[in-house]
C-alpha cells in the first residue's frame, strides 16, 4: 500500500467499468422483476376482469402497492421479513417488493387489455365454437396486447427506473455505485451525469421503439 | 408511539404542500414545453425535447440527487424543501408535457380554423375551443401525475427533507421501531392517495357534465 497524499482519488477509467457492472445489476434485477411481475400481473388482471367479487378483494390489495411509495414498501418489507423468519439480503427483499409492485401495475394494464376487446367480439368467438381458453388465446390476447402494449412498456421502464430505490437497502446497483464513487472521488456532477447516461441509454431506445410501434399499429 | 401521530400528520401536510406546488409548477412548465415542442424549431425546441426526454428516462431519485448534490458541487446550495420542489417540478413538467402534446394533437386542426372563421380571436380559440377538449383528455393522466408527485415526494427523506417519510425515518431512527413507524406512514400515504383520487373523481363529475 502506497501512502497517498490526498484522501480522495480521482475518477479513473476503471470506475467506468465499476459503473457498467452496476448497470448490469440494475438490468438484472429489473428484468427479473418485470418478467415475474408481468406474469403475475396478467393473472391478477384476468381475475380483476372476470369476477367482481375477486375485484373487490383483490383491487384494494393491489392498490396498496400502487398508493404507498415504493421506498416505504422496501423499508417495510426489509424490516418485516426477519419477523416472519425469512432471511433475505437486500437483493432478495428488493426483488420481491419490485415483483409485487410490477404485478399491481401490470394487473390494471392487463385488465384494460381484456376490456379493450369488445363483448360482441368475444361472443362471436364463443358462438364459432371456441372454448373459453381458445377465445382468450386467439381473440383476446392478440387484440388486447396491441391495445395496451405501449402502456406495458411504460410500466416496465418505470420499474427499471424505480429499481434505483433498492439502493436504499444497500444493494449495489447503478445509483448506489454512483454514490460510492461520489464519496470517493468527490466529482459529483460527472458521476451523476454518467449514471444518468447509463439509465438513459437503457430506457430511451426502448421507449422510442415502443412509440414507433404504437404509431405503426395506429395506422 | 401514537404520540408521534400529530407530528406525522403535520409532515403529511408538508408532503401534500410540496406535491401540490410541484404539480402547479409542473403544469405551467409542461404546458410551455409542449407548446414549444409543437410550434417552434431550433435550439429552444431541442432544449424542451432534452428536458422532456431526460425527465422521462432517468430515475426521479437521480434527478433529486442532481438538484441536491450535483448543483452543490458548483457551490449552489438549496434547502431540502427547494431541492424536492425543483426535482419534482422537473419530473412532473417532463411527463405532463408529453401528455399535453398528446392532448393538443387530438384536437383536429379544422376546429381551430372553424373557430377562427367564426370570428374568434386566437386567444378565444385557445381558451374556449382547444383547452376544454385538451383538459378532458389530459385530466386522468394529470390525476395520476398528482398521485405520483405525492409518492415521489417520499424520496425527500434521502436528501434530508422532513416530509412524511423523512419525519418517519427521524422517529424510526430515534426509537428503533422501524417497522411500526413505516407501517403507520404507509397507511397515511394510502389514505392520502385515496382522498386525492376521490376528489378528482368528484371534480370530474362537475367538470365534464356535458
Amino acid at each position: 500500500m502506497q501512502p497517498t497524499e490526498t484522501f480522495f482519488s480521482g475518477f479513473s477509467p476503471n470506475d467506468l467499468w465499476f459503473l457498467g457492472e452496476a448497470a448490469l445489476r440494475t438490468l438484472w434485477i429489473s428484468l427479473l422483476a418485470i418478467s415475474c411481475g408481468s406474469l403475475m400481473g396478467i393473472i391478477f388482471g384476468w381475475m380483476l376482469s372476470v369476477s367482481r367479487v375477486g375485484g373487490f378483494i383483490l383491487a384494494p390489495l393491489l392498490d396498496i402497492f400502487r398508493s404507498v411509495p415504493l421506498i416505504i414498501q422496501l423499508v417495510l418489507f426489509y424490516n418485516f421479513a426477519p419477523m416472519i423468519g425469512l432471511r433475505l439480503d437486500a437483493f432478495g427483499a428488493g426483488l420481491i417488493v419490485l415483483i409485487f409492485y410490477t404485478s399491481a401495475n401490470v394487473a390494471y394494464v392487463a385488465r384494460g387489455g381484456i376490456e379493450a376487446v369488445g363483448q360482441s367480439m368475444r361472443r362471436a368467438a364463443r358462438s364459432l365454437g371456441m372454448t373459453y381458453w381458445q377465445d382468450m388465446r386467439y381473440v383476446v390476447w392478440p387484440i388486447g396486447l396491441r391495445a395496451v402494449f405501449p402502456a406495458w412498456v411504460g410500466v416496465a421502464l418505470g420499474v427499471m427506473k424505480d429499481s434505483a430505490l433498492v439502493s436504499v437497502l444497500g444493494y449495489i446497483e447503478l445509483l448506489k455505485a454512483s454514490q460510492i464513487l461520489i464519496t470517493r472521488t468527490q466529482e459529483t456532477i460527472l458521476i451523476l451525469a454518467i449514471a444518468g447516461a447509463f439509465y438513459f441509454a437503457l430506457s430511451y431506445p426502448i421507449s422510442l421503439f415502443a412509440s414507433r410501434l404504437e404509431e405503426r399499429w395506429n395506422q | 408511539m401514537f404520540k408521534a401521530l400529530p407530528e406525522l400528520l403535520q409532515a403529511a401536510l408538508l408532503t401534500l404542500e410540496v406535491a401540490a406546488l410541484s404539480m402547479i409548477l409542473g403544469v405551467l412548465i409542461g404546458l410551455g414545453l409542449s407548446l414549444i415542442r409543437i410550434h417552434m424549431k431550433g435550439p429552444l425546441m431541442w432544449l424542451a425535447t432534452a428536458w422532456v426526454e431526460l425527465a422521462r428516462n432517468t430515475p426521479a431519485l437521480l434527478q433529486l440527487f442532481f438538484f441536491g448534490f450535483g448543483l452543490g458541487a458548483f457551490g449552489i446550495h438549496f434547502s431540502p424543501y427547494l431541492i424536492v420542489l425543483m426535482g419534482l417540478s422537473f419530473n412532473n413538467a417532463g411527463y405532463l408535457a408529453e401528455n399535453f402534446r398528446g392532448g393538443f394533437g387530438a384536437v383536429p386542426d379544422t376546429q381551430i380554423r372553424a373557430a377562427r372563421s367564426l370570428g374568434m380571436t386566437a386567444f378565444q380559440t385557445y381558451t374556449r375551443i382547444i383547452i376544454p377538449q385538451v383538459l378532458r383528455i389530459v385530466y386522468y393522466p394529470m390525476t395520476n401525475q398528482m398521485v405520483w408527485a405525492v409518492l415521489m415526494s417520499s424520496l425527500g427523506m434521502l436528501v434530508g427533507f422532513r416530509e412524511l417519510s423523512g419525519e418517519t425515518q427521524f422517529f424510526a431512527s430515534r426509537t428503533f421501531r422501524i417497522f411500526e413507524y413505516f407501517a403507520v406512514t404507509a397507511v397515511i400515504y394510502y389514505i392520502i392517495v385515496k382522498i386525492i383520487l376521490g376528489i378528482s373523481r368528484l371534480l370530474a363529475m362537475r367538470l365534464f357534465r356535458y
